[in-house]
């Protein structure tokens, strides 16, 4: 995967000054504070002509690499009660990332794991780009950095315990955040905090941790949250005590981003029960109430009239066909044999099951504001401008997100609270209704992917795909970043997303000259970039043909891929899942195995299923819920060059191929007169426990690179992939509309007016 | 506003609010309890599930004014006190098998996981593949594998 010396562009974060000796501060403090730049070294070299821009660099170095400039520092705490304390400028969302930092903490400090409490920073514009939670790059990022500061740390308890004890550094250890001297003497690092402290801001330089004494990192640890997560102490934006922040929510159009007309009932609504305000904003009517049970009550009560959305009269055959229309030409025919297809990937939803939701009290001069975000200098930002207010006087938390897959890089609800909170005057708490969420929220967009594979006797000769997509929204940071390197790339002057585009996409086979362009259409959908973004879908289209294409040559489809892989690293994790999921043998008619391959984040991925596509099995019966065909065995193969927390990636590629299996077989939105139909969890049909696989096995690669590469999105596309593969061999029919039930609406959509549905009172019927 | 009463975590507790108040609401926006969460509000993603009289049931689906003063709801708050321990088996067996990814939908899948366990034992038989495959709760994480294994190891201790 690495055409360049991986050494020149995979530190990321403080200068390195040897192999392991790194640059970082002690702070002017009272107690210990140790700090490290969150900056990455000298970035890719863009200097060697390749087909592949992903071998000189991707989308993670274009993320690590703009933070150049930045100023920021993070830093770690020593307490004067033994705790460490450390405020990570990213989003927890799910994905693990407060575990694995506190892990790098505790590695490289000598701290037991239960002593380092890792929050989440608020926003921090001097950090510039590198706030930004995304691609798969938090651990990519800050893997250095963050050793750095616990390394300096270290260091200066051991010494501020050499000086007390007037013994040389070299005959002392820190372990388990006790310091041991001569004579058995000991200390404990809180103890120390206040000698080990600097009265001046002092630039030092530590050896990091060789990776052969790790005794933390690599190894498998629970969630630093699981206790608080099992007992309903872990606190969400909803939950938190923010005073006078009452419910509050919007009222919103029948069709996507209309706007509104008139209310003629403002006075009755202002007189519901537990009702403070109504107020007309840019996205619908807020409601603000005592309970959320009364804004619901009032939301549906608003008689609004209202203007035409951003999509107006659309349906998915309308856009099927501006896509058709924007997309690029194929070339003409190869003179030599090819296989090539084209492949619909239908809008898909990426709620998270904790909906769009904000904290935000805004006063005259100030506001503050509370929502889980993964791009909160662009939020800050983005509020200041909206209240006129200097950016110093907006102050933005993060808080602990129930999800994203993409969702949390926007902050559409804090945007929304703000306003409200400024037109009332009051502070509010503002959440999408699931209906809301699904309906006006962010989508994956639709989009068709043509591709074609020429090929010569036992010889690959070329790889061509076009990617037409409804336009992805990237304006939340993104854009930024690569208005700033975007003149340092070798790929000249394309837009942001053909870049991102170019930038996440790879060849990872031997397949000749190839080319992969993305062309996009039509803004009028709120979209954003769902997890693994392009991948899933670009991925899928290349892996079905590459089927094909071992068909035609008569090569068994793991073999072909086996050969043609062009790296030992990718055929690693393919073998892997061959190996372990018994590749190849004899399945019953109707079901079959599906394999297949994907790359990115200096990352591979191999993934096999087997699918169950026999009558008894699609039309088992489950109320309110697509069965369908059903993966009953997975097995998925991932090198990430350094899992810093093997259990956090089993969990996050386990989260992928069910991701995986909705996207190519249950889940999407039907588009239909301007407004999406599903307004429910059971009208989106996101793999369900009866879609689960019984039989499922992660295998994560012994470290080999030594760095850790991005994680969090890796596995979907190759999950994606291999269930459409399966599905292909199992039906002898290779499928070419994502996901295969969507031609089926399989439940009654509920009214557009009011825009929420009525909450049942029958609950007591359905205790069970 | 009327008055309430009901049993909630082991002790009586009377609220004022409108009768059709969504006990969701009056659990979270009135009494503070936040360990039951909002995910869709019309009883389909589970994400409150709570127990009424030691059952699954859904917060979001009750109006208040069907409880009767002796109903005992018990949140993810109270679960661990109806086995007198600081947590409850099936609580432990979600620590093992680090289950939770964002944590979001937790506590309706413990709540859930313990109400199936209690009902296959009152039936007598052991959990199957079918009951687990019937588990409604969406995790948009994807956690389902963890916690199939979870409440069969959960089941053992309880």
């Amino acid at each position: 995967m690495t055409g360049t010396d991986p050494s020149a562009r995979r530190h990321t974060g403080p200068a390195p000054l040897g192999r392991r000796r790194f640059l970082g501060y002690v702070l002017a403090t009272p107690t210990l504070t140790a700090a490290a730049e969150l900056v990455p070294a000298p970035g890719a070299r863009a200097d060697i002509p390749s087909p592949e821009i992903t071998e000189l660099i991707d989308l993670n170095d274009v993320m690590t690499a703009a933070a150049l400039p930045t100023s920021g520092l993070i830093t770690v705490e020593v307490n004067k009660d033994g705790t460490v304390s450390f405020a990570l400028p990213r989003a927890e969302v799910g994905q693990g990332i407060t575990t694995s930092t506190a892990m790098l903490i505790a590695e490289e400090l000598g701290v037991p794991l239960e002593r380092v409490r890792v929050t989440l920073a608020d926003a921090r514009p001097e950090l510039l780009f590198n706030q930004l939670t995304g691609g798969s790059n938090t651990t990519f990022s800050t893997y250095t950095p963050i050793r750095v500061a616990a390394a300096i740390a270290r260091s200066r308890l051991l010494q501020a315990a050499a000086a007390e004890w007037r013994a040389p550094v070299g005959e002392l250890t820190l372990e388990a955040g006790v310091v041991t001297g001569p004579g058995d003497r000991r200390a404990g690092i809180g103890t120390l905090s206040e000698k080990a402290a600097s009265v001046r801001t002092e630039q030092v330089a530590v050896d990091l941790k060789p990776r052969e004494r790790f005794t933390v990192i690599g190894k498998p640890h629970g969630r630093v949250d699981a206790l608080a997560a099992v007992t309903g102490r872990k606190k969400f934006t909803l939950d938190l005590d923010v005073p006078d922040a009452m419910p509050t929510m919007v009222c919103r159009p029948p069709t996507i981003n209309g706007k509104v007309g008139s209310v003629s009932n403002l006075p009755a609504i202002r007189s519901m029960p537990g009702v403070t305000d109504v107020v007309v904003i840019s996205t619908g009517v807020a409601v603000r109430a005592a309970t959320f049970g009364q804004c619901i009550d009032a939301v549906r009560a608003l008689k609004v009239s209202w203007r035409a959305g951003s999509a107006e009269g659309k349906s998915d055959d309308s856009v099927l066909e501006e896509l058709r229309a924007a997309e690029l030409p194929l070339g003409p025919p190869p003179p030599t044999p090819s296989v090539e297809g084209r492949f619909t990937f239908r809008f898909r939803s990426n709620s998270a099951l904790e909906p769009n939701c904000a904290i935000a009290d805004v006063r005259p001069d100030r506001a503050e504001i509370w929502s889980s975000l993964k791009a909160p200098i662009v939020a800050r930002e983005a509020i200041a401008a909206k209240l006129g207010l200097p950016l110093r006087s907006v102050t933005v938390h993060v808080t602990e997100g129930g999800g994203s897959f993409g969702r949390k890089l926007f902050f559409d609800a804090a945007l929304e609270a703000v306003e409200v909170s400024r037109k009332i005057g009051k502070p509010v708490r503002l959440m999408w209704h699931r209906a809301d969420d699904s309906r006006q929220g962010r989508t994956h967009p639709m989009a068709i992917s043509r591709a074609r594979i020429a090929y010569l006797g036992d010889t690959v000769l070329s790889y061509t795909q076009r990617h037409t997509s409804v336009s992805t929204d990237l304006s939340h940071g993104l854009g930024e970043i690569f208005t700033a390197l975007a003149a340092r790339l070798p790929v000249g002057d394309i837009g942001f997303s053909e870049l991102f585009f170019q930038l996440s996409q790879s060849m990872p086979y031997d397949f000749g000259s190839n080319s992969r362009l993305l062309s996009e259409t039509d803004k009028g959908f709120n979209t954003g970039s769902m997890r693994n973004v392009y991948s899933p879908d670009v991925t899928c289209a290349r892996e079905l043909l590459v089927d094909r294409l071992a068909a035609r040559m008569n090569k068994d489809p793991y073999r072909f891929r086996h050969d043609f892989l062009r790296d030992d690293r990718s055929r690693a994790v393919l073998d892997k899942v061959a190996e372990v999921g018994n590749w190849g043998r004899s399945m019953p008619a109707g079901t079959a195995q599906g394999i297949a391959f994907h790359s990115e984040y200096h990352a591979a991925s191999a993934v096999l299923v087997e699918l169950d596509c026999r009558p008894e099995t699609v039309n088992r019966p489950v109320r309110d819920g697509v069965t369908g065909p059903r993966v009953t065995k997975a097995v998925i193969a991932v090198d990430v060059g350094l899992a810093v927390n093997p259990r956090g990636l089993e969990a996050q590629m386990t989260g992928c191929l069910m991701d995986g299996i909705a996207l190519t077989l249950t889940s999407s939105l039907h588009l239909r007169d301007g407004h999406f139909l599903e307004a429910s969890w059971d009208n989106y049909f996101y793999t369900r426990q009866w879609n689960t696989p019984p039989e499922l096995k992660v295998v994560i690669m012994p470290a080999g690179t030594g760095e850790p590469g991005g994680a969090g999105e890796l596995g979907v596309a190759a999950s994606t992939a291999a269930v459409a593969c399966a599905y292909g061999r199992a039906t002898g029919v290779m499928p070419t509309d994502f996901p295969i039930n969507h031609h089926t609406l399989s439940f009654t959509p509920k009214p557009t007016t009011p825009p929420v549905p009525a909450s049942p009172t029958d609950g007591l019927d359905h205790v069970h | 506003m009327p008055e309430h009463t009901f049993r909630l975590n082991g002790e009586q507790v009377t609220v004022e609010a409108a009768d059709d108040e969504r006990l969701l609401w009056v659990l979270r926006d009135i009494l503070g309890i936040t360990g039951p969460k909002y995910g869709c509000g019309i009883n389909v993603c589970k994400a409150c599930t709570s127990h009424l009289n030691g059952k699954a049931a859904n917060p979001c689906a009750i109006p208040v004014r069907d409880l009767r003063p002796s109903d005992e709801i018990t949140t993810i708050e109270g679960l661990p006190a109806t086995v007198g321990a600081d947590l409850h088996p099936m609580q432990e067996a979600w620590l093992d098998q680090d289950v939770a990814q964002c944590g979001y939908c937790q506590p309706g899948q413990i709540m859930t996981a313990v109400a199936l366990v209690r009902r296959v034992k009152e039936e007598n038989r052991p959990i199957t593949e079918a009951d687990l495959d019937g588990i409604r709760n969406i995790c948009r994480c994807g956690t389902y594998p963890r916690v199939r294994e979870a409440i069969r190891a959960g089941a053992e201790n309880m």
